[in-house]
């Protein structure tokens, strides 16, 4: 069962951040960079298929990774919060990916080191594209930080709006402490301390103030959402609802 | 009228639709080269085997295990791909049974040399040999331009048309082009 809640957490973790990149499909600042937000969707959708596939093998009541993604309801999802926010405009949208690109790149490297080797197998390949997705977030933090006024004053915003939801990255959950334990989840401290290396360093040549640890926002992992996931799940699902069962 | 480049790139085109051996194909080698026939559905005059999708085809017994390899995760070709591999193998009423390795990653050091020299062909600056920059506003090394071979080029953009190539532009000839991105 925590085997299938991880691995949920993982897999959800990625659609959400693939639907909410998908939005800005046709909506980019410029036509380079519309590019560049549906391909790294691409890659987390690819990566939340892989996932629900293996879900749907450890689960053996026949339900198909579609399921998994169409059929559930707010309270099912395990993806974290910070994912879930809307994309505001395109620093926002940056600097959400770069907090989850930075967390991304050492917890799928820990994660290829996995027991578990169907997970190790997921991470090992989803890796080296985060790594390149990293790289693209983080000059975006650079050039929009150390840009113009404007673009500066809205990536500081966005990054302390969305600090607080940066905490529930590395506190884990009974379902994740069970997977520690088994050597088949990361250990997040240490995922902690280069997260935090990666946001010094991008933080201080884009001159971006980190925010002060304070309180922190919890519950996605265990189903405990913001109000924006129902928004998402109701445009995502619409189809699935209305004609179970619909193929293309 | 046509340029070179459109005729070299038909010639290429059309060597890779040469019509299936009457043939049924007795062991793995054989169905190695039949599968050979499968390009990719965006990149038409490289297929399966220069790309290094196809992994190994090896016999069970009783029917090939086709060991196939994704680009990226999310790349929707891997579907056309496995279906074109169905499609031929059932024409020889031949067992058969797909399965999608991700380990080890796919790399674009297993695009062999033949598959590189037609993707310049094609137009597409194939992947660098050199050392890989992990610096920040660094590029990805020196990419020469598939037309006129300058060094002399700049990266436009990270993502292109697809997930596996990103966007340059010839600062020499002036012409934009796609590069195969080191993976």
């Amino acid at each position: 069962m925590s085997l299938k809640n991880y691995t949920l957490f993982l897999a959800d973790t990625s659609l959400i951040l693939g639907q909410r990149l998908g939005e800005w499909c046709g909506h980019g600042p410029v036509l380079e960079q519309d590019i560049a937000l549906t391909n790294i969707a691409l890659d987390y959708v690819g990566r939340a298929r892989l996932l629900y596939q293996y879900v749907s093998e450890l689960d053996a009541n026949g339900k198909s990774e579609d399921n998994y993604a169409m059929m559930r309801e707010e309270r099912e999802f395990k993806n974290l919060l910070l994912v879930e926010h809307p994309n505001i405009d395109f620093g926002f949208t940056v600097a959400r990916q770069f907090l989850i690109d930075a967390f991304f790149v050492p917890y799928l490297e820990e994660l290829s080191k996995s027991k578990n080797e169907r997970l190790s197998h997921i991470a090992d390949k989803a890796l080296k594209e985060s790594q390149y997705h990293l790289r693209w977030s983080s000059e975006w933090m650079i050039r929009l930080g150390d840009g113009t006024e404007e673009s500066h004053k809205r990536i500081q915003s966005a990054v302390n709006s969305l600090w607080e939801f940066s905490g529930e990255l590395f506190s884990p959950v009974p379902y994740e402490k069970e997977m520690l334990l088994e050597g088949i989840a990361p250990d997040v401290e240490n995922i902690l301390t280069r997260w935090n290396q990666s946001v010094n360093s991008v933080f201080s040549e884009a001159t971006i103030i980190k925010p002060k640890d304070s309180w922190f926002q919890k519950g996605g992992k265990e189903g405990v959402h913001t109000e924006h996931l129902g928004y998402i799940l109701s445009d995502m699902q619409y189809l699935q609802r209305t004609y179970p069962g619909q193929d293309w | 009228m046509k340029n070179p480049i459109t005729k070299l790139v038909e010639s290429i085109g059309n060597e890779q639709k040469s019509p299936l051996p009457e043939k049924k194909p007795e062991n793995a080698n054989e169905v190695i080269q039949l599968l050979s026939q499968i390009t990719d559905p965006e990149i038409p005059v490289i297929n399966i085997h220069e790309l290094g999708i196809l992994r190994n085809v090896t016999w069970n017994n009783t029917y090939y295990e086709v060991t196939i390899t994704p680009t990226y995760v999310g790349c929707p070709a891997m579907g056309m791909i496995e279906m074109s591999i169905r499609q031929v193998l059932d024409q020889y009423s031949i067992p058969y049974k797909i399965i999608t390795s991700l380990h080890p990653s796919w790399t674009t050091d297993w695009i062999t040399d033949i598959g590189k020299f037609k993707l310049k062909e094609y137009g597409i600056a194939p992947p660098s040999t050199q050392k890989r920059i992990q610096n920040l506003f660094e590029g990805q090394g020196i990419v020469e331009c598939p037309r006129c071979n300058s060094a002399n080029t700049i990266l436009i953009s990270e993502f292109a048309s697809t997930a596996c190539k990103s966007l340059y532009k010839c600062n020499e000839c002036l012409e934009p082009f796609d590069y195969f991105k080191c993976h």
